[in-house]
This record gives structure tokens, C-alpha cells and sequence, in this order.
């Protein structure tokens, strides 16, 4: 990949980490606004834990880590929300059973692949290592992204539906807990394929903070999606280029940008607002 | 008063007593119930023609709302035959007929969305959910919308409505799908009283201009009384079940509200 772009991004490792990057931040706040409405904004980090322990199957089978973790993440999280839909356990309670397990269960398989003579260095899945990413990686990332993006344009809104009144949808005869394992399906989908973008400790962080910029300007749920997307691509574009000039780490300079969107589209919503209230006062108040 | 709901003789809908066609949506007899060892319906039996309005009544943890909830096939009855169109809620094949509104979720006063967004959630029942929304789709979410008298606030954002035009927008969301029952648990609890009155309205549209049957869950009749063919009273059991007529005979008024169910029930056993 060589295209004809300004520096920062004129370098082919850029190219690949901006290519990759806009995929996640496209993908990553299309499936967070879905899972922040249904109020499970914590599932991305739960299934992020679990990609960690699907990393370290893959190190220690000698297999690509990124397609275990994606066989372990997506099965891992059918069963969260089949424990979910069950009502086995609070919500929270079941997401912390994978928080743990999985970060615990990564540790223990890591440890174990270092201890049979495998090279193992866990730090580029935890962060993400996005400036290293291969043509085969955005190649799989971008196919991860047509399946998430092409689930949504058909599923949408039915999703909507169920994230509105799940019992009203499950009475009107809508296929409630296939549309769930889809959601939580894509979840993990996404999750894999931003684990080398900002890692599997911060990539539920590119599924909530977007969102929560969206829905602080938007009037709509199709307004929400789009703001989310277009904060997650500024995210992923700004963070990228502050990266290279100040040499930091991407993934969590990503993360910082969106966060700091977040700070500032707070207190500019805040002050407009404010000066709404003091206009409709009127003078004298 | 005191009388079994099978000893009752059932008000029949404006059309069967003209053309005696009467068309029986629900047809529930000795459903039983418990959660755990908590038997909280007993022998209860109700039935609903089309075209019916009727009033299902009772305090706090008197199943009203386990019984909404077996009817629309959210819950299975322990003992007794339920039926809906003349099949099991549960395997209904045209889902699209039955229209729920639950009891009012905080959650859709948060949402991020739209009048129309949310009201054309409710037509997926009819369409097919996976299928993009056509002309007509469109046109039966804006009367739906119309219906509740909320035609000047379809873009605006559900968080901006007040509690009961949020409401309304539920009940809409039911109507676009062009239920033939619509069933609503507790719909218009801390309403404002417009609001009460727009949401009769929008029922008795349901049931006289479209000749939908409509059970309505409320501790609050005042604003339905005099629309309502028929009102059915549980406390576990069926009390009372007939025309608001025979009810108001008893010198019970059918403005009731929460505090005077103690009293009302004491009439009736």
C-alpha cells in the first residue's frame, strides 16, 4: 500500500494502522450503540478480557492468535448472554465471572506457552500494536468489518426493536434471543478485530466513548450512530498522527482523543444549554 | 355481588348482537398460576370478543399482570387452556395480530430517539423484521402516530416528551402493527389527565372505527369508564365480570382509583 497521503501518513505502516483504524472506528461505535442502550456498556470490556485468553490459545497452539481469539471470544460471549438471558446472576456479576476468568485464564495459558519454548509478548494484544499490522491483518480486519457492517444494515432494526422493549419485540413475534447472539456475536467480532488497533484492555473504550459523544448531540438513534462514527474516525485519525509525531503509543492516544471528544462536547453542550436557559429567561435574569 | 366469572353472563360486542358473528379473540378458562409456592391465579377464566373493551381490575399482587402475561404468551399457566385467535399464545402464527404494551419502561425515556423511530419499531411485526420499511409501512406508522394525536411532535426526540406523551408513543408503536387485540398493563399510571384523555381516544379508536378488542390493565378507569363494555375485577380469582352497568348498580364508581380498591372489593365479596 502506497498511496499519495501527507505526512503523518505518507509512511506504508501508517497507510495500513489508518486503513485498519477506520474500520475499527467504524465498526466499534455501530455495535457500542446498541450495547449502551441496552445498558451493557461494560460487555465490550468483558469480551475484550476473553480475547485475551484467546490470544494466549493461539500462542500456545502455535495457531494466529487473532483467529482463536475470535473463536473463543465469539462462543465466550453466546454464553454470557445465554447466562444473561437465563438470569443466572446479575449482569454485572456474570460480566465480572468473565473479566476475571479471562484475563486470569490469558496469564495462565501465556505463562504456560512461555514455559513449552514458544516466544510469547502479550503487550502488543493488551495495548494493540497497530503500527505493525501486516496487509494479511487489514485484509482480515476489513472483512470482519464487511460481516459487522453488512449484520447491522439487515438486523438493525430489529436490534432497535429489542433494545426499545425486549418483551414487547419477543410478543410481537420477533426472534428476540437469535437477534441477542447476534449482537453479542458482532461484539466479540468487533472486539477481535480491534485488538490490534488499540488492544484487548481499551477496545470496549472505542465502543463507549463515541457513543457517549453521540448521544449527547444527537436527536435521533440514526443521528447517534452516525455522530458516534464520525467521533470514532476523528478518534482513530487524530490519534494516529499524534502517535507518530510525538512517537506515543496509538492505541492509547486513540483512546485519550476520544475521551478528550468526549470532555469537550460535555461542556460545549453544557454552555449551549446554559445559554438557551439564560435566552429563554430573558433579559434582567 | 360475588359471582364467578362462568356464572356471569358476558356483555357481547356491538356486532354479535346485530349480526350475532361474534369472533372470540381470547378464550381463557381454569388458568392457575404460582411462582414458586405463591399461587397468585386460581381457576380464572376470561373471554374477549372482538370489538370488546374491557377492564381488568384488581390491587396490588392480584395477578393482573400475570395474567397479561400469559395471555400474550410471556408465561405458560400452570393448569387451564389459554387461547388467542384460537391457538396458544406462545404459537400464535400471525404475531402480528396481537399488539402488548408493557408496563412503562425508564429505559424509553432515555433512548436517543425519535417519535417515528420508535412507533415504526412496532410495524416490524406486520412487515417482517429483517425487510426495509415500503409506502405502506410508512403510511401505517404516521396514522399510527396521528392516531395518539402526537402528528406535531414525530421528530422529536422521545426524552423531550413528557410522561405521558411517552406513553402515547408506546400505545402507537402497538397500533402500527394494526393489532386485532391490543393489551396494555398499567399504561396510563401517573398520567396527566390530557394525557388520559388522548389515550382514551386513541382505544376507542382501536375499538370502534377498526373493531380490535383492547384488555386494558389500570388502577385508574376514570377517563375509559364510559367507553368500557365490559370490567373484569381479580384478587386471584375473578369477582366480577360484566357490563360497568351491573358494576355501578352496586354503587361502586368506576372512576377507581388505587385507594379505593380496598373498599370496592369489599362490595363485591
Amino acid at each position: 500500500m502506497n498511496l499519495p497521503l501527507p505526512y503523518p501518513f505518507d509512511r506504508d505502516y501508517m497507510q495500513l494502522a489508518l486503513v485498519a483504524g477506520l474500520v475499527v472506528a467504524l465498526c466499534a461505535p455501530l455495535i457500542g450503540t446498541f450495547l449502551v442502550e441496552k445498558q451493557l456498556s461494560l460487555l465490550g470490556d468483558g469480551l475484550g478480557h476473553l480475547a485475551f485468553a484467546g490470544v494466549a490459545v493461539g500462542l500456545l497452539l502455535a495457531v494466529s492468535p487473532l483467529w482463536a481469539a475470535l473463536v473463543v471470544t465469539v462462543v465466550g460471549a453466546l454464553a454470557l448472554e445465554y447466562l444473561r438471558s437465563r438470569g443466572q446472576g446479575s449482569g454485572d456479576l456474570v460480566l465480572a465471572l468473565f473479566f476475571y476468568g479471562g484475563i486470569a485464564a490469558g496469564a495462565v495459558l501465556a505463562s504456560r506457552a512461555t514455559a513449552v519454548g514458544q516466544s510469547v509478548n502479550v503487550l502488543p494484544y493488551l495495548f494493540g500494536s497497530i503500527l505493525t499490522v501486516t496487509p494479511g491483518d487489514v485484509w482480515l480486519i476489513v472483512a470482519l468489518g464487511a460481516v459487522i457492517v453488512t449484520s447491522i444494515a439487515i438486523a438493525g432494526r430489529a436490534l432497535f426493536a429489542v433494545v426499545v422493549d425486549e418483551e414487547a419485540a419477543r410478543v410481537s413475534g420477533l426472534p428476540v434471543v437469535m437477534l441477542n447472539g447476534l449482537l453479542v456475536t458482532l461484539a466479540a467480532v468487533t472486539i477481535v478485530a480491534a485488538t490490534q488497533v488499540v488492544g484487548t484492555l481499551l477496545v470496549a473504550a472505542l465502543m463507549v466513548l463515541p457513543v457517549a459523544s453521540g448521544r449527547l448531540v444527537a436527536r435521533s438513534f440514526r443521528t447517534t450512530i452516525v455522530a458516534a462514527v464520525c467521533v470514532g474516525l476523528f478518534s482513530v485519525i487524530v490519534g494516529l498522527a499524534i502517535a507518530r509525531i510525538w512517537a506515543l503509543a496509538p492505541g492509547g492516544v486513540i483512546v485519550l482523543v476520544s475521551a478528550a471528544v468526549f470532555l469537550v462536547t460535555v461542556l460545549a453542550t453544557g454552555i449551549r444549554r446554559s445559554n438557551m436557559a439564560n435566552l429563554l429567561a430573558g433579559p434582567g435574569h | 355481588m360475588g359471582r364467578e366469572a362462568s356464572t356471569i353472563p358476558r356483555l357481547r360486542n356491538r356486532e354479535s348482537w346485530e349480526g350475532d358473528t361474534t369472533v372470540e379473540v381470547i378464550a381463557a378458562d381454569g388458568v392457575c398460576f404460582a411462582y414458586g409456592t405463591e399461587r397468585v391465579l386460581d381457576d380464572v377464566g376470561m373471554h374477549v370478543d372482538a370489538g370488546e373493551f374491557v377492564a381488568l381490575v384488581g390491587p396490588n399482587g392480584s395477578g393482573k399482570s400475570t395474567l397479561v402475561r400469559i395471555l400474550v404468551g410471556l408465561l405458560t399457566p400452570d393448569a387451564g387452556t389459554v387461547l388467542v385467535f384460537g391457538e396458544t399464545p406462545r404459537r400464535l402464527t400471525d404475531r402480528a395480530r396481537l399488539g402488548y404494551v408493557p408496563q412503562r419502561s425508564q429505559l424509553v425515556g432515555a433512548l436517543p430517539a425519535t417519535v417515528t423511530e420508535l412507533v415504526s419499531a412496532g410495524r416490524l411485526a406486520r412487515r417482517g423484521w429483517w425487510r426495509r420499511p415500503g409506502r405502506d409501512d410508512r403510511a401505517a406508522v404516521d396514522a399510527a402516530i396521528d392516531a395518539v394525536a402526537l402528528g406535531d411532535l414525530r421528530r422529536r426526540p422521545i426524552r423531550e416528551l413528557s410522561g405521558g406523551q411517552q406513553q402515547r408513543v408506546l400505545i402507537a408503536k402497538a397500533l402500527a402493527a394494526e393489532p386485532e387485540l391490543l393489551v396494555l398493563d398499567e399504561p396510563i399510571a401517573g398520567v396527566d389527565a390530557e394525557s388520559q384523555r388522548l389515550f382514551r381516544d386513541a382505544l376507542v379508536h382501536v375499538v370502534r372505527e377498526r373493531g380490535g378488542a383492547v384488555v386494558l390493565v389500570s388502577h385508574e378507569l376514570g377517563a375509559v369508564a364510559e367507553d368500557l363494555d365490559r370490567v373484569v375485577v381479580l384478587k386471584r380469582r375473578v369477582l366480577f365480570d360484566g357490563p360497568p352497568a351491573d358494576l355501578a348498580a352496586t354503587g361502586v364508581s368506576l372512576g377507581i382509583h388505587q385507594e379505593d380498591l380496598p373498599l370496592w372489593l369489599e362490595t363485591l365479596t
